[in-house]
């Protein structure tokens, strides 16, 4: 049940407020620690020798030459590692036939992909240490690579792991009982083909760490840019044999995460393990063509759906086969099959229809390693949906607005489970849709269309509704074994000058997760937000939690927060209320004073009471409690995920003579339940947007049949940057969970999950009156000519 | 002739308003310069080629890519980072507008962002969205989207020309 923070005008109002974050002065000014501007002393770098080939047998190691070279203080191979590590499988116990090799922190005899790293070389300096990388020779035989995920499964194709009869990972086919019913005398189907592109996430700063192994105390230190710190600690703790009280995860200052550092990486372990071997701290700070190698890759999928709508324009049934290759190991701990997994759950997601099937398959392959990135499947199994949707409406004539507002799930229907099985607690399709045709001004902006397109001017509207999965519970991790935490905690202490430090176990890589626990933790207690410091990223010092993913960390993270605060909040009044001989229920606080409830008296001080408890504790009754320090856990456990909901608009020029798509508006309406700030969730859907925009225009990591990457740096790999981004409109619905108190679900992922189909859907109706789709993203101008029949060899 | 002599430069600059002399390896950027030798860590490697624009900093008035400038041709030239500009409140209504707007996320980009904006609000006048947005496409954002950020530059550089007026 929530508690009410709609009235504006209520004490200490600060959830629902923009409040600047405490973190950026410090960031604009040049002192953000990340993990590469620090140096402990006795350090040393390490680079790695990586596999050149997409598949290698590896034979002999030749270090000799390297090991002279001046600076040189170590070089490892996997079996120097092997003594200090043990290897690891990325595998959920629930994912019925799902497998995954051993892997380990350096390649052990075979290498299976390029970019794999097989030998670590310690020197001085990073220059130094690839210098000396350069000359170890190592004896690779070109094995036959696997990279066709369509063909890897024929019997054909080399099986790339001996131990398993067949490249598969995993197969999941989710349908109701009769799924082919939908098909079967619909009044229209719509059957289209559908890519999405391998996409990377590139983090500015690059993947980072420095590991620290102090022998006099047993424990093992890694400074490392990551977003879960606590996992990290344990799965270090636990490949290492370290008790997990001595390993310390810190997690400062992150330029940028996506899902990229929320993995276990095979350099990242080698580094610690060298630093134990080697008793001081080793950094590891990968280049940018080790992160497009080497860091996480995700999407690479390609399917075939069909929608089966009937004479009314009602969807009857979606029937999708998905396929997606994942490179030669499942991720750990979170396992390479959950986006494919999503793909099943999610298609179809926003509307009302009876039948459903979908299948996704998920092979090896020799490329790097595909895993969890910002809205996981989200943009695959949306833009499969909506672009259905969308050639359906068409092909019937139907409006696209018209044809969602028929087949949304209603706004008074909740709680729904849908043809796909997803529990869903409350959304708003419906007030989305209408929110979204008056910020648009749809009809005007149809008729402008129209008017343009006699001028030889081919403008196009994409709309796109999606579902996304926030809070999650331990529904797919901790049933599965993984040690992810779902839960989250927070501490509060009271210091004695009334202030209050904040102890979270949700971290920060710029979300503004610092503000909004500043902000909650101050309307709960009943201070100012500047009066409140927040402590992120350090598991020796914060409640063991799970950190900042799958949009959890304002739902989850937040609602600890509320209950910590609240708890510290009940316990100041209790001794105030002992100081000022009062009833507690009769008092309050609010910035920072005790006051009476009723009349908003001023009757003490937080900074008296902090002076009395701390300094004169004598005064007080001898069994009053007065622990000003509280810790909250918070879980979720009435629904899986807490789902959100919203709609986006594409507004896009398509030059017809270059194929150049020039993005002109958009527009994003979503429902995130409660807002804590505003600023933060709009700019949160705002860089989700331009991140999905990324993977429909722009972005894709191409492979040659020999898995060579082809554009492994950032003028060959194309992002979003800001001369192309367009500007966009956000509006909100709040649906509060009921769950918690706070009522807030996640809004980092909405932006992805729906822009890559919203400007998918513009294209299309730009080029639909010229015979022309696109399904393949990214859309280049290529791919737009062929579409259009002007390019044809 | 030893190896140091060979490889080794010994460079004499301004950073920051304040005089520096050092020895540089040969091969040196500024970057590395800057964050390794002189403890700058506020300038930050995104990319070491040119494209994503955070090494951005000042030599002699003009923004650079610290990746691609070697420390070797800097003899007596001026440069500037963030700690510099900051320092001399510099980029004071840049780093007021960015925060207040939150025209940043991670940070990691933000002090060559600054740097790429700072240029063109010294040029003076009021750059239109486009014109914004052309001149930060050098600099790699991936967290904001960069609507903020050209909201940012937009309100500052109007400020500095109603300023000028009044």
């Amino acid at each position: 049940m929530n508690i009410k923070f709609d009235d504006p005008n209520r004490p200490n109002s600060y959830i629902g407020r923009t409040v600047p974050r405490p973190n950026a002065g410090r960031l604009v000014a040049g002192k953000g620690r990340y993990v590469d501007d620090i140096t402990l002393p006795r350090m040393v770098h390490v680079a790695f020798l990586r596999c050149p080939h997409a598949h290698a047998k590896i034979g002999e190691i030749d270090t000799e030459e390297a090991r002279a070279q001046k600076g040189v203080l170590g070089i490892f191979t996997a079996r120097d590692l092997a003594q200090v590590c043990t290897p690891w499988e990325g595998k959920l116990a629930h994912l019925e036939g799902m497998k995954t090799p051993p892997q380990s922190a350096l390649a052990i005899d075979r290498a299976t992909w390029a970019g794999e790293p097989v030998v670590a070389v310690v020197a001085r300096t990073r220059a130094e240490a690839e210098a000396a990388a350069a000359l170890v020779i190592v004896d690779f035989e070109p094995l036959p690579a696997v990279t066709d995920m369509r063909s890897a499964l024929d019997k054909d194709t080399p099986v790339l792991h001996p131990q398993f009869d067949d490249n598969l990972c995993f197969r999941k086919e989710n349908a109701t009982a009769t799924p082919q019913k939908a098909f079967d005398g619909a009044h229209t189907v719509v059957e289209s083909e559908f890519k999405i592109g391998r996409h990377t996430g590139v983090t500015l700063e690059p993947r980072v760490i420095i590991a620290d192994w102090n022998g006099g105390e047993g424990e093992l230190t890694a400074h490392v840019s990551n977003q879960a710190p606590h996992m990290l600690q344990v799965l270090l703790a636990k490949h290492m044999g370290i008790p997990e009280s001595r390993v310390r995860v810190i997690c400062g200052d992150v330029g940028g995460s996506f899902g990229v550092k929320v993995h276990v990486y095979p350099d990242e372990v080698a580094t610690a393990a060298i630093a134990k071997i080697m008793g001081r701290p080793v950094k590891f700070c990968a280049d940018r063509l080790e992160s497009f190698t080497s860091d996480i890759h995700a999407r690479d999928h390609e399917a075939t759906g069909r929608i089966a709508v009937d004479e009314s324009g009602k969807i009857l049934g979606f029937d999708v086969d998905d396929w997606t290759g994942i490179g030669p190991y499942s991720i750990y701990p979170r396992t390479s099959a959950v986006e494919g997994l999503q793909v099943t759950n999610l298609i179809g997601g926003p509307y009302d229809f009876e039948h459903y099937r979908v299948r996704s398959t998920t092979v090896f392959q020799n490329k790097g390693i595909c895993a969890q990135y910002r809205a996981v499947g989200h943009p695959v199994a949306v833009a499969i949906t909506e672009g259905l949707v969308d050639m359906a409406a068409a092909e019937m004539g139907i409006d696209p607005i018209e044809f969602r507002r028929r087949n949304v799930i209603r706004d008074d229907a909740y709680p729904v489970t849908t043809a796909a099985g997803l529990k869903l607690e409350g959304l708003s399709h419906e007030k989305s849709l209408d929110a979204l045709v008056e910020a648009m001004d749809y009809d005007v902006l149809r008729a402008e269309q129209a008017d343009l397109r006699k001028r030889g001017i081919h403008r196009g509207i994409g709309i796109a509704s999606f579902i996304e999965l926030t809070n999650p519970s331990p529904f797919m991790y901790g049933i599965g074994g993984a040690r992810i935490s779902a839960q989250d905690g927070c501490t509060v202490r009271m210091d004695p000058d009334g202030s209050v430090v904040v102890l979270t176990g949700v971290t920060e890589q710029g979300q503004g997760t610092e503000a909004i626990m500043a902000q909650i933790v101050a309307e709960a207690v009943g201070i100012r937000p500047d009066m409140v410091r927040v402590v992120t990223g350090d598991t020796r010092v914060t409640p063991f939690g799970g950190g900042t993913w799958a949009s959890r960390g304002a739902g989850i993270g937040g609602e600890a927060a509320l209950k910590a605060g609240r708890a510290l909040r009940d316990q100041i009044l209790g001794i105030a209320a002992s100081m000022l001989q009062a009833k507690a229920e009769g008092l309050d606080i609010r910035d920072g004073q005790i006051v009476d409830a009723a009349s908003g008296e001023d009757r003490l001080p937080l900074e008296e009471l902090g002076r009395v408890v701390y300094f004169r504790g004598d005064t007080l009754p001898k069994d009053l409690s007065r622990e000003l320090m509280q810790t909250r856990h918070y879980i979720t456990s009435d629904y899986p995920y807490a789902f959100t909901n919203g709609v986006q608009a594409s507004y896009v020029e398509v030059d017809t003579e270059t194929g150049f798509v020039k993005l002109l508006k958009h527009w994003c309406v979503e429902d995130c339940g409660r807002i804590i700030n505003p600023q933060l969730v709009d700019e949160q859907i705002r860089g989700g947007i331009v991140q999905g925009i990324g993977g429909a225009l722009f972005e894709e990591i191409v492979y040659d049949d020999e898995g060579q990457i082809q554009n492994g740096s950032m003028a060959d790999y194309l992002v979003p940057m800001s001369g192309e981004m367009p500007d966009m409109v956000i509006r909100h619905v709040e649906t509060p969970t009921q769950e918690s108190e706070l009522g807030a679900k996640g809004a980092g992922e909405a932006g992805t999950a729906g822009a890559p189909a919203a400007v998918m859907n513009a294209i299309n109706d730009a080029i639909r009156p010229l015979g022309g789709q696109v399904t393949r993203m990214p859309f280049t101008p290529e791919r737009v000519l062929r579409a259009l029949g002007t390019l044809k060899d | 002739m030893t190896d140091a002599f060979r490889n080794r430069i010994d460079l004499e600059l301004t950073v920051n308003g304040e005089a520096v002399e050092l020895t540089v390896p040969a091969g040196r950027h500024l970057i590395d310069l800057l964050r390794l030798d002189l403890g700058l860590t506020g300038s930050h490697a995104g990319c070491e080629h040119g494209v994503c624009g955070a090494c951005t900093v000042l030599v002699d008035g003009a923004p650079v890519r610290g990746c691609l400038t070697l420390a070797p041709q800097l003899g007596g030239a001026d440069v500037w980072t963030i700690e510099g500009l900051t320092d001399r409140g510099l980029v004071a209504d840049l780093q007021a507008a960015f925060v207040a707007r939150n025209a940043l996320q991670c940070g990691y980009c933000t002090p060559g962002m600054l740097v790429a904006a700072k240029a063109l609000i010294d040029a003076g006048g009021t750059p239109s969205r486009a014109e914004i947005r052309e001149h930060m496409s050098g600099n790699y954002c991936r967290c904001t989207g960069y609507e903020a950020i050209v909201d940012a530059v937009e309100t500052v550089a109007r400020d500095r020309a109603e300023g000028a007026m009044s």
